[in-house]
């Protein structure tokens, strides 16, 4: 409460025009003026509903004595019809009034909903405060974002408005604006993204057209505002989605027909599901009718048929439809500031995924889709939601990175969103472990003893570890194939029951985030999963220190002649405090002299890379900003 | 227990004040006979057989609380079938109060260069390996009982919902230099997440 309040006595057309080119300038603005009616919206829509179907009648009702006075009949409906009350009384004038009052105690409230709802991008957070009563104030810090979505809900998108949803780690964890004009929304995360990669001043000026371009937009009057938006928004509706500061061109084009076709067969899927259920209903009243003998069992036979039939009919066709939808249109891209998709066809979705976030990526294939050659991918990243929004079809949506795609597509989505990946490792990823096994690969598998415990897939079924990550290989009827970065593991665990010990085999579990991804592996080799605690959990350890993500562009805008001579020796280049404990990790944890590493870092000469101060600094991290390596903050 | 976190060394096999990891545990750790059991190198830190006490006790209480319960159901009300739910408590209680021993003497964990490594269980056995750097919050908890024996639990949360170590009773000394070890090497290793 200690901030300023937004001052409610100014002239209302000064908080209509931004006269800053950029939204991210460390002061407060306001939504877009639309914002009260699709967020309470909802609810005058449902009282207008409840009215007109109240008044149905009366109106068919006056229509019919319009034109054939003789048929009405107005006795029918003299009993407490509120209307008829208020004619009676001579109420007419006070009822106009009341509605009317009704009306501007509606508008005021929305007024002062919008007035207080404000948000403010600093450097290094992003700020929403909202409430009359109940104040809230939320601040994200820049860094720690897992994406930046841009939805467009449809009735907001025909008047060209757009919510973006700041996504944080952890349980509803996003900051929410909704909503914005899209081009201002647009603006909005480029400077988002461009905070918080770390690259403050490079990109700064390129993205500074675009951000003027969002500030002309926003003309003298709220009126012509609003119809520039509308016109903006019918325009959008019909051309498909147009992005204004990059529009990036997607590395896969999925025909309509395959998407189309994919979803259907999912939905045939479904559609044998119901059908088990409906033809084990109608066999057992079959059987029950036959037993007693009912004379009138075909009636009965028939309502509960028709009674369940068009209800699983309805579900399957609106799964069917709803997938569809959703996934049409879709499109995905790399841009400077990570991974961008889109897709939605009445309700547009955009999301940025920044490098790093995402923590694990499956390739997989039902059988059903087999004979056509498609696959899937999903992720598990850090979705910032609520559980209950989390179970939602959206928030499944939200993980699915490509819908449906053939070999190329998939290699090509792969290679964006695992970019540690070698380019020459994708083949061998798909040949070994999406179509494997293979012969001779180094995939470390289920023994022969172990099998009972997956009949169909104890082939596939292992894990291999690479440099870049965790490989797990599994499924065959459903084929599937998860990789998790190694930087952003979170935790290995082993469980063995006296069965596996009586096998010696283990199973093991790859913790990560919450997701449609699970890392359990059952009947593994007891040396192999022993060997998985030990390796996975120090490479892991590695790849953490190595990794820079967090703020993406710090490093990467830096020259690339810093890089060089630290790049060949990537093991080895962690800073003086992780040397000497990287080169002692074999040895059990007791043994090490009692030397200590930070009194004493000459003992393992860190190769210190000849790097002068860069000449752009990173935001003084503790760490000397040397290597590319340094942990940052 | 509690250092000095500039002059504390880093490594944590080094920075830990082991003597106060391992003073009033158990000597020796409790597995599996057979040959496959799992088993990693190195040595395991134990906790407090004042746990095992602290948790007998706790159980007793509870017995009481379900056969008083149960009594006055029976006797005030005449209800007969009380007995039922109340010996599949009782039942399920005893059973616990009897392995407990043995499960005590199955809990350690085990710093090594770049995890902590959790292991629990005999005949169902777990291991979970949790690399420094992606510790969320550590957390120690202490119930009434629990602090008039002088033991704590400490629960290390990740980012992940399923890694959920918690190491149960450990003495106050050490529950306190584990967090402050763990804490300190968690700083040094941190990224985004």
């Amino acid at each position: 409460m200690s901030e300023p309040q937004p001052p409610l006595t100014p002239s209302p057309q000064a908080s209509a025009v931004e006269p800053s080119t950029t939204l991210a300038n460390g002061e407060w603005h306001r939504m877009h003026p639309l914002t009260p009616l699709f967020k309470g919206g909802l609810a005058l829509i449902i009282v207008a509903g409840i009215v007109v179907a109240n008044m149905r009648d009366r109106v068919i009702n006056w229509l019919v004595a319009l034109f054939t006075p003789e048929e009405a009949h107005y006795g029918d409906y003299t009993g407490g019809d509120p209307v008829d009350w208020v004619l009676a009384n001579n109420l007419i004038l006070v009822a106009l009034l009341s509605v009317l009052g009704l009306v501007l105690v509606l508008v005021a409230i929305f007024w002062f909903v919008w007035r207080f709802q404000q948000f403010r991008i600093t450097g290094d957070h992003v700020e929403v405060r909202k409430g009359i009563i109940f104040r809230s104030h939320r601040r994200a810090p820049l860094d720690r974002v897992q994406g930046v979505n841009l939805t467009r809900p449809f009735p907001a998108r025909i008047i060209g408005l757009a919510k973006l949803e700041v996504v944080g780690a952890g349980n509803d964890a996003n900051v929410e604006l909704e909503y914005l004009a899209t081009p201002r929304a647009e603006s909005v995360r480029a400077d988002i993204l461009r905070l918080a990669s770390g690259a403050r001043a490079a990109r700064h000026a390129a993205l500074n057209p675009d951000a003027a371009g969002a500030g002309t937009a926003a003309p003298a009057s709220a009126r012509a505002q609003l119809v520039g938006s509308m016109n903006a928004g019918v325009n959008d509706l019909i051309a498909g989605v147009d992005l204004a500061d990059v529009v990036p061109e997607s590395v896969v084009k999925i025909p309509t027909g395959r998407l189309v076709g994919s979803q259907l067969i999912s939905g045939l899927l479904w559609l044998v599901f119901f059908g088990v259920i409906f033809a084990v209903a109608i066999g057992s009243t079959l059987i029950g009718m036959l037993v007693d003998g009912d004379p009138d069992g075909g009636v009965v036979l028939l309502g509960i048929g028709l009674g369940m039939g068009i209800p699983m009919v309805i579900a399957v066709v609106g799964i069917t439809w709803a997938q569809i939808s959703k996934s049409l249109r879709y499109s995905i891209a790399p841009t400077p500031d990570g991974v961008r998709i889109t897709y939605g066809l009445l309700t547009t979705v955009t999301e940025t995924l920044p490098p790093g976030r995402i923590f694990a990526v499956e390739v997989s294939q039902s059988l059903l889709w087999r004979p056509f050659g498609w696959w899937m991918i999903k992720i598990n990243r850090m979705s910032g939601k609520s559980a209950a929004q989390q179970s939602s079809g959206s928030g499944q949506q939200f993980n699915v990175v490509l819908p449906v795609g053939k070999r190329a597509d998939v290699e090509r989505v792969l290679a964006l969103v695992l970019p540690d990946v070698p380019a020459a490792s994708i083949s061998s990823l798909w040949d070994q472990g999406v179509v494997g096994p293979s012969e001779g690969d180094a995939y470390r598998r289920m023994p022969r003893r172990a099998w009972w415990r997956r009949p169909v897939s104890w082939k596939r079924h292992g894990y291999l570890v690479e440099e870049f990550g965790l490989i797990l290989r599994r499924g065959n009827i459903w084929r599937k194939l998860a990789v998790f970065p190694l930087a952003r593991l979170q935790g290995v665990s082993l469980s063995q029951g006296p069965i596996d010990r009586a096998q010696r085999v283990s199973g093991a579990q790859v913790h990560t985030v919450p997701g449609p991804i699970t890392g359990y592996l059952s009947g593994l080799e007891r040396a192999d999963a022993l060997a998985l605690l030990d390796d996975v959990s120090r490479a892991a350890a590695e790849a953490a220190s190595r990794d820079t993500t967090h703020r993406w562009s710090e490093h990467a805008s830096t020259p690339t002649a810093v890089a060089a001579p630290v790049a060949p020796p990537p093991y080895t280049g962690p800073p003086p405090v992780f040397t000497a404990l990287g080169q002692t990790p074999p040895a059990p944890p007791v043994a090490p002299p009692p030397a200590s590493p930070v009194a004493a870092p000459p003992v393992a000469p860190p190769p210190a890379p000849p790097v002068a101060p860069p000449a752009a600094p990173p935001v003084a991290p503790p760490a000397p900003p040397a290597s590319p390596a340094a942990p940052g903050e | 227990m509690t250092q000095n976190p500039e002059t504390a060394p880093l490594n944590p096999a080094e920075g830990t004040d082991l003597d106060a990891l391992d003073q009033g545990t158990y000597a020796k750790l409790r597995t599996a006979r057979n040959e496959a059991r799992l088993e990693l190198d190195g040595t395991w830190h134990q906790i407090s057989p004042r746990y095992v006490v602290s948790q007998i006790v706790q159980n007793v209480i509870f017995i009481a609380i379900v056969v008083a319960v149960a009594v006055v159901l029976n006797v005030v009300l005449e209800q007969d079938w009380v007995w039922i739910p109340a010996g599949v408590i009782l039942l399920i209680t005893v059973i616990t109060l009897v392995i407990l021993p043995r499960q005590a003497k199955a809990i350690g964990y085990m710093l090594r260069a770049d995890d902590i490594v959790f292991r629990k269980g005999i005949l169902w056995q777990r291991m979970i390996a949790v690399p420094y750097g992606r510790m969320q919050l550590v957390d120690i908890t202490q119930g009434p009982l629990d602090r008039a024996f002088g033991v704590s639990q400490l629960k290390m949360v990740t980012a992940a919902a399923t890694t959920g170590v918690q190491i149960p009773g450990l003495t106050q000394a050490a529950s306190e230099a584990l967090r402050d070890t763990l804490i300190q090497v968690a700083e040094t290793r941190r990224t985004g997440l």
